[in-house]
């Protein structure tokens, strides 16, 4: 086990991320979300949206691409195969819209040492690309200890 | 969909509903495409025994991401659901159909949700989600602290 606590605190290079109708429709469908605002661009502006807005936890696909950059950061030393995702939260500022050019940045919060294992927290914040707020995502993955390590 | 709530209507404790969804081995490659998240335990039975699972699990931002759905109908809104987390606490085993379509369904779940408080000063709800996998009379909690906050002001 080699996880390093000295990255706490960094925030990596930001990731840019086109949103989609059909990538929104696509996810709606795989997450069963069925409510029209998500399928159908008349539906969404009837609420007053631009376009299809995507599901609330559609945001993942975009903070994943931006944490990809900690887990793959060998200073941090995250074994992918060894992670279980533990907990995960949505913090909507206004609604992510097909359309969008969104920009993602990923923070290392915190690496929280348990036994031979971690649990490592991030943040990724969200915005489009006049800087309009969408959604802060923080995410903890807990990073199982090897096997020859384990009780 | 039933009528948009208003502020007024909503009390501590009220049940906003529920809902059962189930899942099926091609429900994971769905979700796998659409989200970017082709990690082989959620495909490939070899690899999660290796990594020492059982069998094939759902990804867990796919039970969070299909549970929600009986918030954003009930809001009238998704752009209403303005918080949502979780913890994943148990994973959901989705075997591979025995026989018949890979569509078929090895995996049952029940959402139910509450509003567990209400604050007036923001306008906010927020539904606490109960989200249980189903199997036979016995019933598993997958998430825990599974909150959404609804805006209605």
């Amino acid at each position: 086990m080699s996880i390093n606590t000295a990255r706490e605190g960094h925030t990596y290079p930001s990731v840019d991320y086109q949103v989609g109708s059909e990538a929104i429709r696509e996810f709606a469908v795989a997450v069963k979300n069925q409510h029209p605002s998500h399928h159908q661009a008349e539906a969404a502006q009837a609420l007053g949206h631009r376009d299809i807005i995507a599901p609330p936890s559609f945001a993942v696909v975009v903070s994943q691409k931006a944490e990809a950059e900690v887990v793959k950061d060998p200073e941090v030393g995250i074994d992918f195969s060894r992670v279980v995702h533990a907990d995960e939260r949505f913090t909507h500022h206004s609604p992510i819209t097909a359309g969008d050019n969104l920009t993602a940045a990923t923070t290392l919060e915190r690496i929280r040492i348990m036994g031979a294992g971690a649990m490592v927290t991030t943040s990724t914040e969200i915005h489009t690309e006049d800087g309009t707020r969408r959604a802060t995502v923080t995410s903890s993955l807990l990073v199982r200890a090897d096997d020859e390590e384990e009780n | 969909m039933s009528p948009t709530p208003t502020w007024d209507q909503l009390e501590k404790g009220q049940n906003i509903g529920s809902t059962t969804f189930s899942l099926s081995r091609a429900d994971l490659i769905r979700y796998a495409a659409a989200s970017g998240d082709h990690n082989p335990i959620h495909w490939n039975e070899r690899f999660a025994r290796e990594v020492g699972l059982d069998g094939v699990i759902a990804h867990g931002m796919l039970t969070m991401g299909a549970a929600v759905g009986l918030v954003t109908d009930w809001a009238g809104d998704p752009a209403a659901v303005t918080d949502y987390q979780t913890r994943f606490t148990k994973p959901v085993p989705v075997p591979d159909a025995a026989e018949g379509s890979p569509e078929t369904a090895t995996a049952e779940l029940a959402v139910t949700g509450k509003i567990g408080k209400l604050d007036e000063d923001s306008k906010t709800a927020r539904v606490d989600l109960t989200v249980e996998l189903v199997e036979g009379e016995e019933r598993t909690k997958v998430l825990t602290k599974s909150q959404a906050v609804v805006s209605f002001g």
